[in-house]
């Protein structure tokens, strides 16, 4: 099996979908020649033609408005966003148009597009480029949410997403684009969306995270195994749908939970989370359910931006908080 | 675009071209033979018709929209040239992008007028265009529909069809930055769309004269790279004209042109309190009320011997029976339920949404 990191497996999924079927288009600003401002779409360009991979002027809503407009026509877009701050430019096309054109066609017209964006702090990049506007897309009917944490995951994801006849919101975490290689089969093969992974098994706690959190919370629990405590660790995948099942099959045998994720505070996947672990297992809990988040703010980039996201440490003090309730 | 060097001048800038305006129906009925499309006796009855029928369906349709029959209502009085003009320019296999106020175009374009009452009443299946129709529905964001029509234009050149889209906005539409991003697509891309500004001199109840400090919104095209033209809106012949000339462009491979149809509303923006009365004058009303699409339309028509009164009679006698059908159609169409919204969302409704059915039938029975 080939090692790939997350950038090349993610290539590797839309050459494997663009070989596959004729429908699949893959544009945006700069994937074309030269292949994506990370290389995510180096040489699709060369293999496939300016016909399916190509570039757009720089107008993100004129991006999503073309996919929109391509779905009606039977293609199937992967439209790259070049970062995520650049979604607001598109929150139009993606939230009042693209989730809303099965609903508004009585299902004539559906919005078979998978938006890819790079976003996640710990690279320094600069401002409007790394946030988690995951809550954002959660709460807009209509729109799969879906973020990987390792070259596998992502290869598989973003298959489903591309087939899906739904508008598939892809998040790429810049921090795992390159930091470790995975294994990665070749040719075609399915993450199914909606599905949760339990990364870590333990009996003490469960940790409930996404994207690079899955790794920060990794090294928690072996530093905490150390401590005695065994805890369990979900990968969600997907945000939207949610797999709950999973998360409340952990729960009712931990008794204990903590979300971890990168994003601020409020109103995000976290809160949704426990939300509806009060709603289907609170008397299986032993300690209430916290959150270890960013605080509510704008993204601090530059100097602050490494005290600002969530880390080890405070993974673990979030862990020992509902441990010792 | 000459380049000039002003190297022995004070002043250096950008000019614009000067705008034309295509006219073709004079106030008095007659004609500007030269420029007069090539249409049978049949057809100019036809569009006619059309326009008598789309008055009395606006009219039958505010009724309703009094009545508490109907939802929101864009009334089009007034517009019926500029909306019957260009959508009877096109092929079958042509494609709509409609704005909110856009619904003659869809139903003339083979959209059951049921269904378009039916979207009016909030009920799904009136979006739920038939199989061989063309069009999208009626767009609430303004703009949205504009970046949208250049996706649905290359899906059709990269399918290899010979087929054109068009799409409507208004006066304010043109402030939007999605009516430059789409025209600059379709430029870039060189596709075949039609882009109609239907300036009706306001935008609810703000005049084109705050909307920008252009001249005129037909040189908006300009900066977007694509062909654009100012036309008479209340003239059905000049907008034919000019959507077919547009038309054939596009079908010839030679990308978009935009339209600014000059034109005016007779009635309020819609039947949700606007009271034009607050932003307009009576004056002004009248002298519009002269340009009458239908007024002047009749007046050559009845110089060719081609409408009588009683084409006139019988076309608003068959205007309101059809409206009386279908809103009764509409009306005995069975009731959307919740949980058939929620079934819309997605090709497979996931879990959450199930249960989140399984709930509402629980607590609120069937």
């Amino acid at each position: 099996m080939a090692q790939m990191t997350m950038i090349e497996a993610i290539k590797d999924a839309m050459r494997v979908e663009l070989e596959r079927d004729e429908n699949v288009l893959l544009f945006g600003e700069d994937v074309g020649h030269v292949g994506g401002v990370f290389r995510a779409t180096e040489g699709l360009q060369k293999q496939f033609g300016e016909d399916r991979v190509f570039d757009t002027p720089l107008a993100e809503s004129g991006i999503g408005g073309l996919a929109l407009g391509l779905g009606v026509q039977g293609f199937r877009p992967i439209a790259e966003i070049q970062f995520i701050g650049f979604i607001f430019e598109a929150m139009d096309s993606i939230c009042a148009q693209a989730s809303r054109m099965r609903y508004r066609s009585g299902g004539k017209y559906n919005s078979p597009i998978t938006f890819r964006t790079p976003f996640g702090g710990g690279v320094h990049a600069p401002e409007l480029h790394t946030d988690s506007l995951e809550g954002l897309m959660m709460q807009t009917p209509g729109i799969k949410v879906v973020v990987p944490s390792n070259p596998y995951d992502a290869k598989g994801l973003l298959i489903s997403a591309i087939r899906d006849n739904d508008p598939v919101f892809f998040m790429e975490h810049l921090k795992l684009y390159r930091s470790f290689r995975g294994e990665v089969p070749e040719g075609e093969y399915t993450v199914p969306i909606g599905k949760a992974n339990v990364v870590r098994e333990g009996s003490d706690v469960t940790i409930i995270t996404y994207g690079n959190m899955v790794h920060t919370s990794q090294k928690a629990a072996e530093e905490l195994e150390k401590q005695g405590i065994q805890a369990e660790v979900i990968d969600l995948r997907t945000l939207m749908p949610l797999d709950i099942e999973t998360i409340v099959e952990s729960v009712k045998k931990t008794n204990r939970a903590i979300v971890v994720q990168e994003a601020q505070k409020t109103s995000g996947a976290a809160a949704e989370i426990m939300a509806q672990i009060n709603e289907k297992a609170i008397l299986h809990l032993e300690a209430p359910v916290i959150r270890v988040t960013a605080p509510d703010t704008v993204v601090a980039f530059g100097q602050i931006e490494k005290e600002w996201l969530p880390n080890e440490k405070k993974v673990i003090a979030g862990v020992k908080e509902v441990i010792n309730f | 675009m000459e380049h000039v060097s002003v190297l022995d001048k004070a002043s250096y800038e950008v000019h614009t071209n000067k705008v034309e305006l295509l006219s073709i129906l004079s106030l008095d009925g007659t004609v500007n033979e030269e420029l007069l499309p090539n249409l049978s006796d049949e057809q100019l009855r036809e569009l006619m018709r059309r326009m008598v029928f789309t008055r009395t369906w606006d009219q039958r349709a505010i009724s309703l929209q009094r009545q508490g029959r109907l939802g929101f209502y864009a009334p089009v009085s007034g517009q019926e040239a500029s909306m019957i003009g260009s959508e009877f320019a096109l092929n079958k296999e042509d494609f709509i992008c409609p704005g909110y106020r856009d619904m003659p175009q869809i139903v003339w374009h083979g959209l059951p007028m049921y269904q378009a009452f039916l979207y009016s009443k909030g009920h799904q299946h009136g979006g739920e265009v038939p199989e061989d129709v063309n069009v999208l529905m009626p767009q609430i964001i303004i703009g949205a529909q504009i970046v949208q029509s250049a996706g649905v234009a290359m899906g059709l050149k990269k399918r290899g069809k010979k087929n054109v889209v068009i799409t409507y906005t208004g006066d304010g539409g043109s402030s939007q930055g999605d009516f430059y991003e789409g025209m600059n697509f379709a430029g870039a891309f060189n596709l075949p769309v039609i882009f109609v500004v239907q300036n009706n001199g306001y935008a609810i109840s703000t005049p084109s004269s705050k909307q920008t400090a252009a001249e005129t919104i037909a040189q908006k095209g300009l900066a977007a790279g694509i062909k654009s033209v100012q036309v008479d809106g209340m003239d059905v012949l000049a907008m034919y004209k000019a959507v077919q000339d547009a038309a054939e462009r596009g079908r010839n491979g030679e990308g978009a042109t935009l339209i600014e149809a000059i034109t005016y509303r007779f009635g309020p923006h819609s039947m949700s309190g606007d009271d034009p009365t607050k932003y307009r004058t009576k004056d002004e009303e009248s002298e519009w009320a002269l340009k009458d699409p239908i007024v002047r339309f009749r007046k050559y028509l009845e110089t060719k011997n081609l409408w009588t009164e009683e084409d006139e009679t019988k076309t608003i006698e068959d205007a309101k029976q059809t409206v009386a059908d279908q809103i009764k159609k509409a009306e005995s169409t069975a009731k959307m339920t919740i949980p058939d919204l929620i079934d819309s969302m997605f090709e497979m409704t996931p879990p959450h949404l199930e249960e989140q059915k399984k709930a509402y039938l629980e607590k609120e029975g069937n």
